[in-house]
Formats: C-alpha cells, sequence, structure tokens
C-alpha cells in the first residue's frame, strides 16, 4: 500500500471516528436536555395559591398568616365570578325552557372549566378526590384551564378526505345577549390575582409523599423503594458473585464443566429482564414463598439473580487481571493460598470490582420489568425497613412507566414524570460517580 | 560454617577488596563436598512439563551456608530446577517430577509435605522486582503476619532488621508508610530481599535478581548476596557469568536440562572439565 493511501484511510478512519462522537454527543444532547429541563420543572416552577393551599392542608406547611392573607385577596377577585354565576343562574330561570335547556348545557361546561380552574365552587359539595379540592396549582397548567375556559375546542371534520382539524370557538360568543358574557373578560383580566403566581421552589417533591397519585406531592416513596430494591439486590449479589469469581479463578479445576459453569454463566447475562421478573415471581413468591405477594425482598431477590451474571464476570477479568508475579510473592512467603486470596488479589482487583458492582447497582435501580411481579406498586407510601419482608413499594423505574402510559390522567402529570426521570438518572449517576471517585482512590493508593 | 565466618572477616578487613570491585576476589572454596552440610539433596531428579523433560535426572548436593551460583544457556532448565526447591512449580498444573529432592533430609515432593511450611523455610527472590502494592512496612510486615506476629512493636522490629540486613533501611526508613510501588527498581530488588527475610528462611532462592536492573543496582544486589553469605544458604540463578564468578562459593552448569557440572566456582571457571562448560564460560554460545 503507498503512503497516499495509507494516509487517506487514516484521515477517513479519524473523520469517521469523530463523527461517530458528534452523533452520539447529539443523541445523548436529545434525550438528556428535555429530561434536565422538564425535571427540574417539577422542582422549581411559578405555583399559585392553590399550591399553597394545598402544601398548608396536606403538609402543614407555610405560614398560616400569610396564607390567609392571600387567599382573602383572591378570594375578593373571585367573589365576583360567583356573583356573576349566581347572576347568570337567576336569569337562566326567567328564560323559555328550549333556551334554557341550550344554555343550561354551556353553562355546565363553563362551570366545569372554572372547577378545574379555581378549585370548588361555592354551593358545591365537598369533592371526594384530592385532585378536585384545589385549583390550579402550576401556572403553565393554569394557562392552559384559562385557554379551556375562554375557547370551546371544536373539531372540523367536513373534508372526509382529510383528518379532522381541531379548532377553537370563543366560549364568549355562545353567551351573547346574557349577563355572563362579562365573565370571560374578567376573568382574562384578573387572572393573576385570582392565583397569585409566584416562583416556588418546592424541595418536597424529593422529600414528600404523594397525594391522591401523584396529583400532588412528591416521590420521597418512590426513592426510597429504588434505593430499598437496588441495595438489597446489592447486599445478595455482591458477596456471592465475588466468592463465585474466585471460585472460577482459583478453585476451579479446567474442564468441560467449569467452561460448561462459565458459558451458563455469560447466556445469564444475556436473559431479557422480564424473564427474571416472571422467574421471580414463579420462583421467590410462588414456590419459595418468601412473601404473602409482591414484596421488596422478593424483589431485590429477582434483582440479584438479574445483575449476579455482571458481577461474576465483572469480579473474575478483574482478579485475572492481578498480575502473576503478586501470588508468586505472596506464596514464596509461606503463605496459604485463600491467605493469598485475601490479602492480595482481592485486595489488588478492588477497584475492578466495585466498577463491576456499581454497574450492576445502577442497572438494579434502574430495570422495570424483574419488579412488575414481584416488588412494584404503583402508589403506596414510604415502608419502614421491618416492612420489607411483606409490603411491596412504589419505585421510580416502575412508576416512571406506570405515569407515562397507565395513569389515568398521564397527560396532566409529565411535570412528575419528568421529575421521576431525572431523578433516577440523577440517582444512577452519582452510584457510577461515586465508583469513579472510589475507584480512582483506591487505585492510587496501589499504585503509590 | 566456622570457616565461612572467618572468610568473611578476613575479606572485610582488607578495605581495598570491599571498594574496588573490578579486583574483588571470591573467598577460595576448594571443595564442594567439604566444609559444610548438604542441605539440599537431589537424587536422580527430573521435572517433567507434561511429556517434556525440562530437568535430566539431577543428582547434587548444595552445602549448607554455600553460596551456589546456577548458570546455563536460556531454556537450560535452570530456573526450573530452582523452583522447584520451594515448590513454586506447583503453579504450572502441567508439571511433575521424579526422582527424589531432599531439604534438610526429608523430600520436597513427598506425600506429606507441607508446601506452606516449606515456603516458608526457603524463601524466593523473582526475576523481576514484585513488591505488594502496599506500603513498605506491610511489604516487609506480609509474613511476620501471616505466621502469626502482630505486636506492632516486635513487626517494627522485624522490618527494621530486615531492612537493615537488606541495606536499604537507610534509603526508606523516613518512608516506611509510602508505598512500595514508588521505589526504583535496585530499591523494590532489595526490599524484596528483605520482605524475604522477614519470615527468617534458611534458604534464599534468587531467580536471576539483577536481570531487570542497571549495573548501579546490580552492585548493590551483589554487595548484598556478600554480606548475607554464610548466614543463608543461597541459590542464584544467573545469566551474567561474571556475577556468578564473583559472588559464588559453587557453580552449577546446565545444558539442555542435565546438570553438567559442579565445581568450587573459581575452578569452574579456570579449569572446566567438561568440553561444554568451556565452551559456554568462553562465550562460543550463550
Amino acid at each position: 500500500m503507498n503512503i497516499g493511501t495509507r494516509k487517506i484511510l487514516d484521515r477517513s478512519f479519524t473523520a469517521v471516528g469523530i463523527g461517530s462522537i458528534v452523533v452520539m454527543a447529539l443523541a445523548l444532547m436529545i434525550v438528556v436536555v428535555p429530561i434536565v429541563y422538564n425535571g427540574i420543572g417539577a422542582v422549581f416552577f411559578t405555583g399559585t395559591v392553590e399550591h399553597r393551599k394545598m402544601l398548608h392542608a396536606e403538609f402543614k406547611r407555610g405560614d398560616s398568616q400569610e396564607l390567609s392573607s392571600e387567599v382573602a385577596s383572591s378570594n375578593r377577585y373571585r367573589a365576583k365570578i360567583y356573583d356573576m354565576l349566581t347572576g347568570f343562574e337567576a336569569e337562566l330561570e326567567t328564560m323559555t325552557p328550549e333556551k334554557k335547556a341550550e344554555y343550561q348545557a354551556k353553562y355546565s361546561q363553563v362551570r366545569t372549566a372554572l372547577q378545574a380552574l379555581l378549585g370548588p365552587l361555592p354551593g358545591d359539595p365537598e369533592p371526594m378526590l384530592t385532585r378536585f379540592k384545589y385549583g390550579q396549582t402550576r401556572w403553565d397548567k393554569a394557562e392552559e384551564k384559562l385557554h379551556d375556559l375562554l375557547f370551546e375546542s371544536k373539531w372540523d371534520n367536513s373534508n372526509p378526505n382529510v383528518m379532522s382539524k381541531e379548532y377553537f370557538v370563543s366560549r364568549a360568543i355562545g353567551f351573547e345577549g346574557t349577563s355572563l358574557v362579562r365573565l370571560f373578560p374578567y376573568v382574562k383580566d384578573n387572572f393573576e390575582n385570582m392565583l397569585l403566581p409566584e416562583f416556588t421552589f418546592y424541595w418536597g417533591f424529593i422529600t414528600d409523599s404523594s397525594v391522591d397519585s401523584h396529583f400532588f406531592g412528591g416521590i420521597w416513596p418512590e426513592i426510597q423503594g429504588t434505593f430499598f430494591l437496588a441495595i438489597g439486590a446489592m447486599l445478595f449479589a455482591f458477596p456471592l458473585g465475588v466468592i463465585a469469581a474466585v471460585y472460577f479463578t482459583e478453585y476451579a479445576k479446567p474442564g468441560f464443566l467449569n467452561s460448561m459453569l462459565r458459558s451458563a454463566n455469560s447466556t445469564l447475562a444475556g436473559v431479557p429482564s422480564i424473564v427474571f421478573g416472571m422467574f421471580g415471581l414463579a420462583f421467590f413468591i410462588n414456590t419459595m414463598k418468601v412473601s404473602e405477594s409482591k414484596s421488596v425482598i422478593a424483589g431485590a431477590l429477582t434483582l440479584a439473580i438479574m445483575i449476579l451474571p455482571t458481577i461474576i464476570r465483572a469480579a473474575e477479568e478483574a482478579i485475572l487481571a492481578v498480575p502473576k508475579t503478586y501470588r508468586e510473592a505472596s506464596l514464596s512467603l509461606g503463605s496459604t493460598k485463600w491467605n493469598t486470596i485475601a490479602t492480595v488479589i482481592l485486595p489488588a482487583a478492588l477497584p475492578g470490582i466495585l466498577t463491576g458492582g456499581v454497574i450492576s447497582l445502577g442497572r438494579a435501580a434502574g430495570e422495570t420489568a424483574p419488579i412488575i411481579f414481584t416488588a412494584a406498586v404503583s402508589v403506596g407510601s414510604a415502608i419502614g425497613l421491618a416492612d420489607v419482608f411483606s409490603s411491596p413499594t412504589p419505585a421510580l423505574s416502575w412508576n416512571i412507566y406506570n405515569l407515562a402510559s397507565e395513569h389515568e390522567a398521564a397527560t396532566q402529570l409529565r411535570h412528575v414524570q419528568y421529575g421521576m426521570v431525572l431523578a433516577l438518572v440523577t440517582i444512577v449517576l452519582l452510584l457510577n460517580l461515586s465508583a469513579i471517585v472510589l475507584r480512582a482512590r483506591i487505585s492510587k493508593k496501589l499504585k503509590c | 560454617m566456622l570457616m565461612t565466618t572467618d572468610m568473611r572477616k578476613t575479606s572485610e578487613s582488607v578495605p581495598v577488596q570491599k571498594s574496588t570491585r573490578e579486583i574483588y576476589l571470591p573467598p577460595q572454596r576448594s571443595s564442594i563436598t567439604g566444609g559444610g552440610t548438604a542441605h539440599i539433596a537431589a537424587k536422580e531428579f527430573s521435572i517433567y512439563y507434561g511429556e517434556f523433560e525440562a530437568v535430566k535426572k539431577v543428582s547434587v548436593d548444595i552445602l549448607s551456608k554455600y553460596v551456589t551460583a546456577i548458570i546455563g544457556p536460556s531454556g537450560c532448565g535452570k530456573s526450573t530446577f530452582l523452583r522447584a526447591i520451594n515448590r513454586m512449580n506447583d503453579l504450572i498444573p502441567s508439571c511433575h517430577t521424579t526422582g527424589a529432592l531432599l531439604f534438610d533430609g526429608e523430600d520436597i515432593y513427598g506425600k506429606f509435605t507441607d508446601e506452606v511450611l516449606l515456603r516458608k523455610k526457603v524463601g524466593m527472590v523473582f526475576q523481576k522486582p514484585n513488591p505488594f502494592p502496599k506500603s513498605i512496612f506491610d511489604n516487609i510486615a506480609y509474613g511476620p503476619r501471616l505466621h502469626g506476629v502482630n505486636d506492632k512493636k516486635k513487626l517494627m522490629e522485624i522490618v527494621e532488621h530486615s531492612l537493615r540486613k537488606a541495606a536499604i533501611w537507610d534509603e526508606v526508613c523516613d518512608r516506611l508508610d509510602k508505598n512500595a510501588l514508588g521505589l526504583s527498581g535496585g530499591q523494590q530488588q532489595r526490599l524484596c530481599v528483605a520482605r524475604t527475610l522477614a519470615v527468617e528462611p534458611e534458604v534464599l532462592l534468587l531467580d536471576e535478581p539483577t536481570s531487570a536492573l542497571d549495573p548501579k543496582a546490580t552492585a548493590k544486589i551483589e554487595d548484598l548476596i556478600q554480606d548475607l553469605r554464610g548466614s543463608y544458604t543461597i541459590m542464584i540463578v544467573t545469566h551474567n557469568m561474571q556475577q556468578a564468578s564473583r559472588v559464588s562459593d559453587a557453580t552449577l552448569f546446565f545444558y539442555e536440562g542435565v546438570l553438567v557440572e559442579h565445581a568450587p566456582t573459581a575452578q569452574l571457571f579456570t579449569n572446566p572439565k567438561d568440553s561444554i562448560t568451556e565452551d559456554y564460560i568462553t562465550g562460543r554460545f550463550s
């Protein structure tokens, strides 16, 4: 090959390499930026007076005096709306039955939109669900609801050959000639005065339990559940994995059985996680009966089985990478095999073993499928340490899935979902970071 | 034994011999059978790697408190023979032996031999310095701790004593808690010697201890061997014939697994009996 071709090959290889790194970085940006942006929105947002009411009622947080003065000022503006409503209701009674029926339907839509915006109206019965007890707690959501109040959504399906199109009609037009027509400009103009938006740092998102399946409150039960499951899995898998790796590398005699065991271990590492979930249900809960039904311990055991092969492989590689000379030196000093492993081989292999362990810990924290059948529930409070043997727990991974697809109000709770995703990503990132720091410190100690 | 100590005294009392290495003469020992007792004895001893016979029917007596050098071309089985003495070859699964190799009259490869106890008595220093990735103190204290010494004061005593014996105490006494891998190659090798001495072995096996070192560090290791002479039975494998002639009392010459010649060093280098030995020491092949 002549020198020209060689140089072109070298350069094009460099270009392809840089290109793939750029693509990777872009993909990462596209994934991470929305997660971070929207996730932070769960903690830092513009909150309304309804949010502060909710915090005070559900979590006993906030200054009562300040809140009552805020509520009083907000109610002053709201009172006028309520007056308009009662005025219109009186007007309805004077109308002809046909007209009354026509306006009644429109009016009940307006009432529903107002309830969603400001919470229960005077005269409404006390709602059963907490989600209906308060108006919009977040300013961005409130603006959406304001739009719903001002405009009616209609679908244009006049042309059967194209998809129907949504368009908006002002509700005010529908009430032309009645007293209620004044309501819409009034709400629009006094919107801020009614909801009193204020920049809010809701740290409770991390430490609070959720209220009414994630409509209000935080994600502490999920975070705690994730920690319980991941650390529980490590408690089982890490010692077992390291012992198995020591057996494979130091004690097992090379032969058919040994190579079978090794390839079985590699195969296990590639089994889809949902299979481990089914296995956990069938083995730990139905056969072993470690608990009556779903429980943290069953989930942790299932996750442990799932990450075991990875830990074994990582520990094996780390042990094999320890120079043979350390072993010789130790043995030549009259050390037994076990002593050599415990005092020389394992300490020297520790950085590699730890790396494998923490990668597995991150995986255990993030896996959804294995805990669906064995440990996870969608709504629940934080459980005590004593309950891990009997009760299931919410966990971040499972609740993200649940909020994204199965929750009855999935579209309204995107901010909570993003908050959970950010929390999970942060936890895994912190775990990996701690592994890197730990590894660097031990390696430094081993080198000089 | 008595003769050995006398020799050392004389060599120390003549300062010229110590300081200028070129004219240093090895102590003349005319016999490889008298003056000491056989510490290690091989009888028709062979070592196989699988089918391959690496050491062939060697019979030899290694005298107590002597420095014995093993020379020979690459692949002649000299390292294999050395490593057989403290059973380091056990690490190689296909390795097995026939014949007898006796240490203090007991068969090293006997059915009931405790190789751990054997290795405590037969220390070894390897070709490449291999300190543990621990502090200098922990390196030296590793062996004594293994054998049950846990008293901090006692350990410190052993560490200082061993480092002094290995002539490295002055260089490391102020940084015993620093990682041993921070030392230079020559220092590391002397540290390895000190580590071996700390378990108080009777035999010191040196497997090409200076082949990875520069001349200055090599000179220090050789001085160290001179210092240890008479206190331990020392066996040293070396590629360097000058080194063998400088430090040893007796020399074994191996060729293709066979022990060709065993003679007092002075005699082997000046008046070899075998023609292959002569070809080798005169540099006709290597």
